[in-house]
C-alpha cells in the first residue's frame, strides 16, 4: 500500500491505483486532458447550437427557408446541405487535431505507463 | 385492398425478389459459417475479439445504423411531405458528431463488451450494471420490434404476400435467420453481414440517385421543381408546421435524433470490435462519410419518387410511404432493379436485427448473468452459453412481437428508441466520462428516471391513443400533447443525474483517476485484454 495525498487528505491506494493517481496529476497528462476537452467540448457545443439554430429556423421561420437562392433551390435546402458540410468539416478537423495534438501525447503516456507496469 | 393488392402484383416479380434475397442469404451464410471457426469465447461472440480495422468497422457501423426506417422511411417521408422528411436525415447525421467527439474513443478505452462496462467503472457495480442492462434491453427491444414489424409491411409490398399467415411466416423466417447469424457467426459473422449490406445499400442508393439526376440532365433544381409539383414541399412545415404543438413536437424529435445516436447500445458496442481508440475514431470517420453520403442520396430518392412515381401511387401502395423507394426502383430499372432494391431492404432489416440481438444477449449474459448474478466469476464457458440462450430468447420475443405488431402503426417505436437512448443512456455516459463528481445515485436516478419518464410520456401521447394515426386510434387516454417525449424527458434525465449526484457523497478518487487516465490514453486497456 502506498499513501498518496488527494484533495480530501491522505488516502491509501494499492500500487496500481497509486500509479493511475500519479499519472492523473502528471503535467503531461493534464496537458493532454486540456488539449482534448478544450477542443471537443466547445466544438461539440457549437455544432449543437448550429444544428438547433437550423431546427428552429425550419420550425419557426418557414417563410425565410422558402426564399429562393437559385431556381428551386431555396435557403432551407442550402442551410440543410451546410449541415452536411459542417459535419464533414468538423470530422476532418477533429481527425487532424487528434493526429497532431492528441495521439503523440497519449501514446507517450501509455508507453510510459506500460513500461512501469512491466517493471 | 384487393385492387391495391392487384396493383402491387403488377409491380415486379416476387419470384425474382425472393431469388435475389436468397442469394444474399446464401452468400452471407457462407461467410458466417467461415466466421464460426473463431467464435468460441465471450470476447469472440460479443466483439469478434476486437479484431476489425477502423475501416471495416466504419462500414459495419453504417450497416448497423442505416435501418429500413432510414432507407424506406426517409425516402417515403420526403416523397410525401418534402422538406420535413429531409430533417430526419440531417438529425441522424449530425448526431454522429456527439459520438465522434465525446463518446467513441473514451468508451473504447474504458470498456470491453457493453455500455455498462463504462457506466459501472467507478460506481457501485451491481446496481449500475443492472440499470444499464435494463435500459439496453428496453432500447434494443423497441428498436427490434420496429424492424420486425417493418419486415411484415415490406413483405406485403415486395413479395406480394398479403395474407396475415404468410406475412407472419416471413417474419419468423427473418427472425430465425437472425438467430442463426448470431449463434453461428457471433459478432464476426454479424459484422460481415452488416458490411455486405452497407455496400449493397449505399451503392443501390447511389445508383438510383445518379439515375434520377440523369433523367433531369443533372439539374437538381428541375428535379426539385417536378417533385414540388407532385406535392413534395420544398420548404419546411408541411408536416410539422400545422400548429404550434406540431412545431414543438418537431423540436422534440430533433433533440432525440441528435442526442440518441451516441446512446444506442448496439452502436456503442461496435466501438469494442476494434483494438484501439485510434481505430474507433477511424470507424466513426468512415461511418460519418458513408452515412452522410447515403443521407444526401435520400434527397434525390425522395423528390425523385415524388416526381417520377407520384404521391398518389405511393400513398395507395400496400406499404404506403415505405413503398416510395421500391416503386422508384421499378420505374427506373424495371423488375430487376426492384428485385435488387427489395433484397437490399430485406438485407437491411436482417443486418440491423442481428446487431440488436447480439447487443441484447451480450448485455444480459455479461452484465446481468456474469457480473450481477455470478459476481464477476461465472463458471468457465457459462457466459457464452447464457449469451447463446439469451440470443434465442431475444429472437423468439422479436418474432412474437413482430407478428403481433405487424400491420399496426409502430413507426413511433424507432423514435421512441432514440428518445429512451437520449434520456436514459446519454446523460449517464457523458456525466460518467466528463464529470468527476458523478456517482452511483446520479447514475440510477438518471437511467431509471429517464426510462420511466420517456415511457410514461409516450404511453399517454397521441402516438399511442387519441389520434387517427395512433397505435390505438379508437381509444383516447392521452394527456401528453407531444408524440415525441424528448423535449421533456432528455432535460429531466440530465437534471435527475445531476440531482442524484449532488445529494450523494460517494466518490472514488482512485477509480476516477484510473478511468480518466485509461479513457484518454488507453493505459491498462490492453493489459486487460491480454489477461482474458
Amino acid at each position: 500500500m502506498t499513501a498518496v495525498e488527494n484533495e480530501r487528505g491522505v488516502a491509501t491506494y494499492t500500487p496500481m491505483e497509486a500509479k493511475y493517481v500519479a499519472m492523473q496529476s502528471d503535467p503531461q497528462f493534464q496537458e493532454l486532458r486540456r488539449r482534448y476537452r478544450g477542443w471537443v467540448l466547445p466544438v461539440a457545443a457549437a455544432s449543437l447550437v448550429w444544428y438547433f439554430a437550423y431546427v428552429a429556423l425550419a420550425a419557426y421561420a418557414p417563410g425565410f427557408m422558402a426564399r429562393s437562392v437559385v431556381g428551386n433551390i431555396n435557403v432551407g435546402l442550402v442551410l440543410g446541405l451546410l449541415q452536411f458540410a459542417s459535419t464533414f468539416a468538423v470530422t476532418a478537423l477533429y481527425v487532424r487535431h487528434a493526429d497532431n495534438a492528441l495521439d503523440p501525447v497519449s501514446t507517450a503516456l501509455r508507453e510510459r505507463f506500460e513500461a512501469e507496469d512491466a517493471r | 385492398m384487393s385492387t391495391l393488392a392487384q396493383e402491387a402484383a403488377a409491380v415486379g416479380s416476387p419470384a425474382l425478389n425472393i431469388a435475389i434475397f436468397g442469394a444474399f442469404v446464401v452468400v452471407t451464410m457462407a461467410l458466417v459459417l467461415r466466421a464460426s471457426r473463431t467464435n468460441k469465447s465471450a470476447a469472440d461472440m460479443y466483439t469478434a475479439g476486437a479484431s476489425f480495422s477502423g475501416r471495416q468497422n466504419g462500414v459495419a457501423i453504417s450497416g448497423d445504423y442505416l435501418s429500413a426506417a432510414s432507407f424506406l422511411g426517409i425516402a417515403g417521408a420526403i416523397a410525401l411531405t418534402g422538406y420535413d422528411g429531409f430533417l430526419y436525415s440531417i438529425g441522424f447525421l449530425v448526431a454522429w458528431l456527439v459520438a465522434l467527439l465525446l463518446v467513441a474513443e473514451l468508451l473504447r478505452n474504458t470498456g470491453r463488451f457493453t455500455m455498462a462496462d463504462v457506466l459501472a467503472f467507478r460506481m457501485r457495480e451491481r446496481p449500475v450494471r443492472t440499470a444499464a442492462a435494463t435500459s439496453t434491453l428496453v432500447v434494443s427491444f423497441f428498436y427490434l420490434l420496429a424492424q420486425m414489424a417493418g419486415a411484415g409491411g415490406l413483405v406485403a409490398l415486395l413479395l406480394n404476400i398479403n395474407g396475415r399467415g404468410g406475412q407472419s411466416l416471413i417474419i419468423a423466417v427473418v427472425g430465425i435467420l437472425m438467430i442463426a447469424y448470431v449463434l453461428i457467426g457471433g459478432m464476426k459473422g454479424t459484422t460481415y453481414v452488416q458490411i455486405i449490406k452497407a455496400v449493397l445499400l449505399i451503392s443501390g442508393a447511389a445508383l438510383m440517385s445518379v439515375w434520377v439526376l440523369g433523367k433531369y440532365g443533372f439539374n437538381l433544381s428541375s428535379l426539385l421543381g417536378d417533385g414540388a409539383a407532385a406535392g413534395a414541399a420544398l420548404e419546411p412545415g408541411k408536416k410539422y408546421g400545422i400548429s404550434e404543438l406540431s412545431k414543438l413536437d418537431f423540436v422534440s424529435l430533433a433533440l432525440a435524433l441528435v442526442l440518441g445516436t451516441a446512446g444506442l447500445p448496439h452502436i456503442l458496442m461496435r466501438f469494442y470490435t476494434v483494438p484501439t481508440a485510434r481505430e474507433a475514431r477511424r470507424s466513426v470517420v468512415w461511418a460519418i462519410w458513408l452515412i452522410g453520403g447515403f443521407y444526401l442520396f435520400t434527397l434525390t430518392l425522395g423528390y425523385g419518387a415524388a416526381a417520377i412515381v407520384g404521391a398518389d401511387r405511393i400513398s395507395a401502395a400496400p406499404g404506403g410511404a415505405n413503398s416510395a423507394a421500391p416503386l422508384l426502383a421499378f420505374e427506373l430499372g424495371g423488375t430487376v432493379l426492384l428485385g435488387v432494391i427489395s433484397a437490399v431492404a430485406f438485407a437491411t432489416i436482417l443486418a440491423v436485427v442481428a446487431g440488436l440481438t447480439i447487443t441484447a444477449s451480450a448485455s444480459f449474459a455479461h452484465d446481468i448473468y456474469a457480473q450481477v448474478i455470478k459476481r464477476g466469476a461465472p463458471a468457465p464457458g457459462a457466459e457464452v452459453r447464457v449469451a447463446r440462450i439469451a440470443a434465442i430468447v431475444v429472437g423468439a420475443v422479436a418474432i412474437a412481437g413482430g407478428i403481433a405488431a405487424n400491420g399496426q402503426n409502430v413507426a413511433f417505436l424507432v423514435a421512441l428508441a432514440f428518445a429512451v437512448a437520449a434520456s436514459a443512456n446519454l446523460p449517464t455516459i457523458l456525466y460518467s466520462l466528463f464529470w468527476k463528481r458523478f456517482n452511483t445515485r446520479g447514475c440510477l436516478w438518471s437511467i431509471y428516471g429517464g426510462l420511466a419518464i420517456t415511457i410514461t410520456l409516450i404511453v399517454f401521447s397521441p402516438a399511442v391513443s387519441g389520434a387517427p394515426t395512433a397505435m390505438f386510434p379508437d381509444a383516447d387516454f392521452s394527456w401528453f400533447p407531444l408524440a415525441n417525449p424528448g423535449l421533456v424527458s432528455i432535460p429531466a434525465s440530465f437534471l435527475l443525474g445531476w440531482l442524484g449526484a449532488v445529494t450523494s457523497k460517494e466518490y472514488n478518487a482512485a477509480k476516477y483517476a484510473e478511468m480518466e487516465v485509461r479513457s484518454l490514453t488507453g493505459a491498462g486497456a490492453s493489459r486487460e485484454v491480454a489477461q482474458h
